[in-house]
């Protein structure tokens, strides 16, 4: 049983998922004990096996028996454990707010477990291909979710994502075939090691697997030319669809950038192809400015928030671009930092919306008098987001500065420090408008003028989703305590993977 | 020059899907032909592992007949997971479609894209 623990957390929501669509035949309320079941399961088999990698070291595991370059292998080391144990946590977080938020449909929680299975996939493969599966996965459960709000323009959000997505997915798939007429294998370990000892890392065959891989995940991770899907699946979505794939599946594709960049290709290669390293730093130093610059120019703060993204996720691939320890360390921390306060604030514009009919940066005026905590929730997110010290958004950001400037990559260091005030620039304005403007939707006619919700699951708000509102909130600046010891758990796992 | 056209047709057969499936895909107003060139894209993909597979003279990878060369089991397996994936999209593609011919009577893009936005 315990040695079976990598392939039991894949598995485990795959079959949860299925259970909702069965017990549909005689509940159709059935599906969220099933999913909040499964989840339990999942986080305390995830953080069983967090525990085992912490004590014994990495594990490994050959799916079907197959051994290791020839069948498909799962890793699971310091970051994929940590990473895997995120995931559940933060699904099982996330359905406290579907609860009451919606929607209530069977499918719904088959498809949100089967989106944990895909993302815990990505996480913990060792195979290239097994990726590709698995971000597919991934894929088609989020189009789902995604298109699961009652609004006809969900569907085509959701179209929109579908097609940029397969587009993406697919040229990961053609860099699989590249690299394995390269070298032979699936294998990442066995790729990394191949790679090593033709040292042919500039042949074109290899860059041009370099190139299509990353590209590929770059669309799935939503950097700036390639971002489009992204604002309008957020701000169409169900407001629990939002929070939960705005917080773990841009997060897990760039993890998997991550992998493929430090497991794959290794930190040599891009020592040996200079060309390579600045165009990745290039394409998140633009997806920087441009997210930040397209984010304050937004009416909508779920959109605004969307293209937030965009230029956050800039900052974490440039981390894991530069690839010394500091700024790896500082990209990780950022990423999971990113993830906890964009879902928070996510949720919270759900429950602001649903509590004032409040949908536009203008609409937000006066909002911090009529619902004070999560008004005050949603400002402690946006600080924390823009870098203010205490948060976890600062030491993220400072570690990725810091190994930025111990590379003694200049330009890298000023657009890093200068997106922290374009971030400023985009979520002052909307604090600014919480607190200090006259209110500009007045209680009830509000609700009539602006469009509500369209999920069409009730205006009301329960216990559940202020709590998971208020809990990314204080996590937000709680989880900055735990960064040492995070950081611990990487360097006894970043020696192996930057030094490969 | 005729020689690598021999010799290499199948790759060329590979950028030609690729390029017709991006081509419709980004150009045709059609939803539905959209999707027909996603799939002609990735229809390209699997050509090109197959073709990775072939070897001159090489047997179908069964062992039982004994001897020679084989070609690559290995890229076939792996298109058979990928079309199940494509099949999967475009079975969902498909659906969101119907879904938004029923909503805004248009399969037309930029008629959607008024639609969309008003």
């Amino acid at each position: 049983m315990i040695e079976h623990l990598p392939v039991l957390l894949v598995v485990l929501p795959i079959v949860g998922g299925s259970i909702p669509l069965v017990a549909s035949l005689v509940s159709e309320r059935a599906g969220w004990p099933v999913a909040t079941l499964t989840l339990i399961g999942q986080a305390s088999l995830a953080g069983l096996l967090a525990w085992t990698v912490s004590t014994s070291g990495t594990v490994s595991y050959a799916v079907g028996g197959f051994a290791a370059p020839y069948g498909i292998e799962l890793v699971v080391d310091g970051l994929s454990g940590a990473v895997a144990l995120f995931v559940a946590v933060v699904s099982l977080g996330v359905l406290a707010y579907a609860r009451q938020a919606g929607p209530h449909s069977s499918a719904f929680y088959g498809l949100y477990l089967l989106l944990v299975a895909g993302l815990t996939g990505m996480t913990v493969t060792g195979d290239v291909f097994n990726l590709y599966v698995f971000l597919e996965i991934t894929g088609l459960a989020a189009y789902g979710l995604v298109a699961s709000g009652r609004d006809a323009s969900a569907a085509v959000a959701a179209l929109k994502y579908l097609i940029i997505g397969t587009v993406g997915a697919s040229l990961y798939l053609l860099g699989v075939g590249y690299l394995l007429a390269a070298t032979g294998t699936l294998n990442m370990a066995d790729l990394a090691t191949k790679l090593g000892e033709m040292a042919a890392y500039d042949s074109t065959l290899v860059l041009t697997a370099f190139g299509l891989m990353v590209g590929g995940l770059t669309v799935k991770v939503a950097l700036f030319p390639l971002h489009t899907w992204q604002p309008d699946a957020y701000a169409n979505a169900p407001d629990t669809v939002s929070a939960f794939i705005s917080a773990l599946v841009s997060t897990v594709s760039a993890y998997a950038l991550a992998r493929l960049l430090f497991s794959v290709f290794t930190v040599e290669f891009l020592t040996a192809v200079p060309v390579a390293r600045w165009a990745l730093v290039g394409l998140a130093c633009v997806s920087i400015i441009a997210g930040s610059a397209l984010a304050v120019s937004q009416d909508s703060v779920q959109r605004m928030l969307a293209y937030s993204s965009v230029s956050q996720f800039g900052l974490v691939v440039a981390g894991f671009a530069i690839a010394t320890p500091l700024a790896v360390v500082g990209a990780t921390v950022h990423l999971l930092g990113h993830a906890v306060m964009k879902g928070g604030l996510f949720a919270a514009t759900g429950v602001i919306e649903r509590k004032t009919g409040a949908t536009t940066v203008n609409g937000y005026a006066g909002m911090g008098s009529r619902v004070p905590l999560s008004a005050f929730c949603f400002a402690v997110l946006s600080l924390a987001m823009v870098g203010v010290p205490p948060a976890v958004g600062f030491v993220g950001k400072w570690y990725i500065v810091l190994g930025a400037v111990s590379a003694g990559n200049w330009p890298v260091v000023a657009v890093l420090l200068a997106s922290t005030l374009l971030t400023l620039a985009y979520f002052a304005r909307l604090v600014e408008r919480l607190y200090f403007a006259e209110a500009t939707i007045h209680s009830e006619e509000g609700l009539s003028e602006e469009a509500p919700v369209t999920d069409g699951s009730g205006q009301a708000v329960s216990f559940g989703m202020i709590a998971v509102v208020v809990i990314a909130a204080a996590l937000a600046v709680a989880l900055t305590a735990a960064v040492p010891a995070f950081e611990q758990v990487l360097r006894e796992t970043l020696p192996q993977l930057l030094t490969q | 020059m005729l020689e690598l056209l021999n010799s290499h047709y199948n790759y060329y057969a590979v950028m030609l899907l690729l390029g017709i499936g991006l081509y419709m895909l980004i150009e045709s107003q059609n939803l539905v032909k959209k999707v027909i060139g996603m799939n002609i894209f990735q229809t390209g993909i699997f050509l090109f592992f197959i073709t990775l597979a072939f070897r001159a003279g090489g047997n179908p990878p069964i062992i039982v007949d004994g001897g020679g060369p084989y070609v690559s089991p290995l890229p076939h397996v792996l298109i058979l997971t990928a079309i199940v994936v494509g099949v999967s999209l475009t079975a969902v593609a498909l659906a969101l479609i119907i879904r938004i011919y029923t909503e805004y009577g248009t399969l037309d893009e930029d008629k959607l894209k008024q639609l969309y936005y008003d």
